[in-house]
């Protein structure tokens, strides 16, 4: 196949094969000891559990829908493992992997699914961003935030850089566009992060755009690069350094991290009407999780207990979701009033006092034993 | 220090003072730098403040918006210039779905301080997308404010109100009034300003209540004047969203009747709003209807007709006189 349509795999970045061996980069050297590379199975397990669970829980009825990050499982955890505490991120919706590793507690992540909040952690606190459901609306966010970033004075070697998820989807969008444009004009320090899984809902890269995706830095004037989305050690390596170039004044940088999305959109949707099942099977032989395991075993970094271990504290974090999940209130009715605006606002505390009076009136009836 | 100044200048000078008094003040928008906007707001900031705070963006309204919202989060408080009314709209998803709901997503956890300044409305001779009047949109957006101004006292004051407001703020500017002067007291206490959501009685009066913002104050008040059979009052409204409602209904109440005048059409338009709300709330005090005296509900004509298309001192008066009928 071409390389000149989006659908073509040009050359990528690769440091761990699908069989579990090392590859040199000579652009991005892997600086990681055995405890890291431990580390990295551990999250990427656990991600997935946290992933596994929520749609289950969807299946039962705990949550409203749910948005799996199930194959994008080292895209995520690699890239955002090259962040430092001081750098901030802003997600799209199925980013559980990067919230993961900012510490954002699991069961808060499905507050808004579940419906008891909007978001459910303080952005300030973790680095990272609410979700945002608006298909590219994020990359404008995260290149302001940037700007502000340079103004601070904040960048510099030990200094702060931002990183923004989108999808493949997101490219079509004219804000993503912008986001590139301005960045690229005002040399902010954002890495615009990629996860190009194959599939917008049910279009294929080929109904989304004509070239390959990471191309489009290039018209924009800062670099682009494609890397293997399934491979942990090319989206730590590449991340790293491309967020701190970004800290070091060099300017904006796309990375397309080439993966899969194995499972469904959404719960609500159904990928067997719209790709085939051997498709599936092809992505299934690249999983992030299986050549870390084959990486760790063939260089002796982990026996067998320490893969059940992993395994063991997985169960041990699934079952605690469950019942997280089922024990998160719902909110108090008036909470629809709140935080809408932070100023008084004489409109608002009207109807507030209005939907007050009348919830309490069922009160009053029911004390008087009803009608 | 009282000043004699148009509604443009005593922005401009209320745009200053607020970035003056606060270094994470911002101004950004297309040709706000060098050439001071096309309107001339943001005159001589450029050359005073520098590029980082007077930044001359990209032509695209969504990254406008939608960058100012990152700048915000990041602790700046940016202050957007949208060129005119009728390009607003590529921005109207980074200011609906994210600006107005970053409150309350985050359950108040952030503030996106961002004023967006959009110089709107008729009566200039423009070409098409010049001269619209789009407020209702944005009054229809829990989360946003939305104020205006009809003079430069309120013009210096409520730009610095709309700045150190932790709301997103829609300021919109009567671009047909920029030339309009009034004296106004720089040197006064922000305090002695009246607040950003208070409507102000611009000309007392008993029979009637005339309503307006905006470019139409001033048309309003023509219309009492001309008219020497009744005495109108006339209220200036100044914030759209909130309405000071105490105000126009402690107007109505003592009047008996009320007309409600803008540029933008009538159909879901903001005068609509009003009129059912106070047809609510002062049911009994009401002598007549609530009528409403605004655009058709047609695109902004070519601008060879324009004086047909928006409310004038007849046609407001005209609906006065159909509040006297009753």
């Amino acid at each position: 196949m071409s390389d000149n349509t989006a659908h073509g795999e040009p050359e990528l970045v690769q440091l761990l094969t699908p069989d579990g061996e090392l590859i040199d980069h000579p652009d991005y050297p892997l600086e990681i000891g055995p405890e890291d590379i431990r580390g990295l199975y551990r999250d990427l397990v656990l991600v997935r559990r946290v992933d596994t669970e929520a749609v289950a829980l969807q299946r039962q009825g705990e949550l409203g829908l749910w948005a799996s990050l199930l194959g994008q499982e080292a895209a995520q955890i690699g890239s955002a493992r090259a962040l430092r505490p001081q750098d901030t991120a802003f997600p799209s919706y199925r980013e559980h992997g990067v919230a993961w590793v900012r510490g954002v507690e699991p069961k808060a992540l499905l507050g808004m699914w579940r419906g008891v909040s909007n978001g459910g952690w303080d952005p300030a606190q973790h680095g990272l961003q609410l979700y945002t459901i608006v298909i590219g609306s994020q990359t404008l966010h995260a290149t302001g935030y940037a700007m502000g970033v340079q103004r601070d004075g904040a960048t510099g070697e030990d200094g702060s850089a931002v990183i923004v998820y989108f999808g493949d989807g997101a490219t079509s969008q004219g804000d993503t566009s912008e986001a590139f444009n301005f960045a690229a004009v005002n040399n902010a320090p954002v890495v615009f992060f990629l996860q190009n899984n194959q599939w917008a809902i049910s279009e294929p890269p080929e109904r989304q755009a004509r070239v390959p995706l990471y191309r489009r830095a290039a018209g924009f004037g800062f670099p682009g690069v494609r890397i293997d989305g399934n491979d942990v050690f090319a989206s730590l390596a590449v991340t790293r350094k491309a967020m701190q170039q970004a800290r070091e004044g060099q300017g904006p940088m796309l990375i397309e991290a080439f993966t899969y999305r194995m499972g469904a959109h959404t719960t609500n949707d159904d990928p067997t009407r719209y790709r085939v099942a051997a498709e599936l099977e092809e992505w299934k032989a690249k999983d992030p999780i299986l050549r870390l395991r084959a990486h760790i075993q063939q260089q002796g970094l982990g026996d067998d207990d320490f893969f059940t271990e992993v395994e063991n504290e997985a169960d041990r974090l699934g079952e605690r979701l469950r019942s997280e999940c089922r024990s998160l209130p719902d909110p108090d009715p008036l909470d629809i009033f709140h935080e809408v605006y932070a100023e008084p606002n004489t409109q608002l505390d009207l109807q507030r006092a209005e939907f007050a009076d009348y919830l309490a009136s069922f009160e009053d009836a029911g004390a008087e034993g009803g009608r | 220090m009282s000043v004699n100044l148009t509604i443009g200048k005593a922005i401009n000078a209320g745009l200053r003072r607020a970035m003056e008094a606060d270094p994470k003040v911002l101004v950004m928008g297309e040709d706000v730098g060098r050439l001071g906007g096309v309107f001339r707001v943001t005159d001589q900031l450029h050359k005073d403040f520098g590029a980082d705070r007077v930044i001359d963006t990209p032509l695209a309204e969504s990254g406008i918006v939608g960058t100012a919202i990152g700048l915000a989060l990041r602790g700046y408080r940016p202050v957007c210039e949208i060129q005119f009314d009728g390009f607003f709209f590529p921005a109207t998803n980074q200011s609906f779905t994210q600006l107005a709901k970053m409150r309350r997503r985050s359950a108040g956890a952030l503030s996106v301080p961002v004023v967006l300044r959009i110089p709107y409305g008729g009566g200039i001779g423009a070409v098409e997308h010049h001269s619209e009047s789009p407020e209702a949109y944005f009054a229809h957006t829990a989360g946003l404010r939305v104020v205006t101004v009809a003079n430069a006292v309120d013009a210096y004051w409520m730009i610095q109100q709309a700045i150190t407001s932790q709301d997103p703020v829609v300021f919109f500017e009567p671009k047909r009034r920029y030339y309009d002067k009034a004296d106004v007291d720089t040197d006064a206490s922000p305090d002695s300003a009246l607040p950003m959501g208070a409507a102000r009685v611009a000309r007392p009066g008993t029979d009637a209540t005339l309503l307006a913002y905006g470019p139409m104050v001033k048309t309003a008040l023509q219309a009492a004047e001309a008219d020497t059979d009744h005495s109108l009052e006339v209220v200036d409204l100044r914030s759209i969203s909130p309405v000071d409602y105490a105000t126009v209904e402690e107007s109505v109440r003592r009047t008996g009747r009320l007309v409600i005048t803008h540029e933008a059409p009538v159909s879901g338009g903001v005068g609509g709003e009003i009129a059912a709300r106070i047809t609510e709330s002062c049911f009994y005090h009401l002598e007549a209807p609530v009528i409403r005296v605004g655009a058709f509900d047609t695109p902004y004509p070519q601008s060879r007709l324009e004086e047909h298309y928006l409310p004038d001192l007849d046609r407001i008066l005209d609906g006065v006189d159909r509040a006297f009928t009753y």
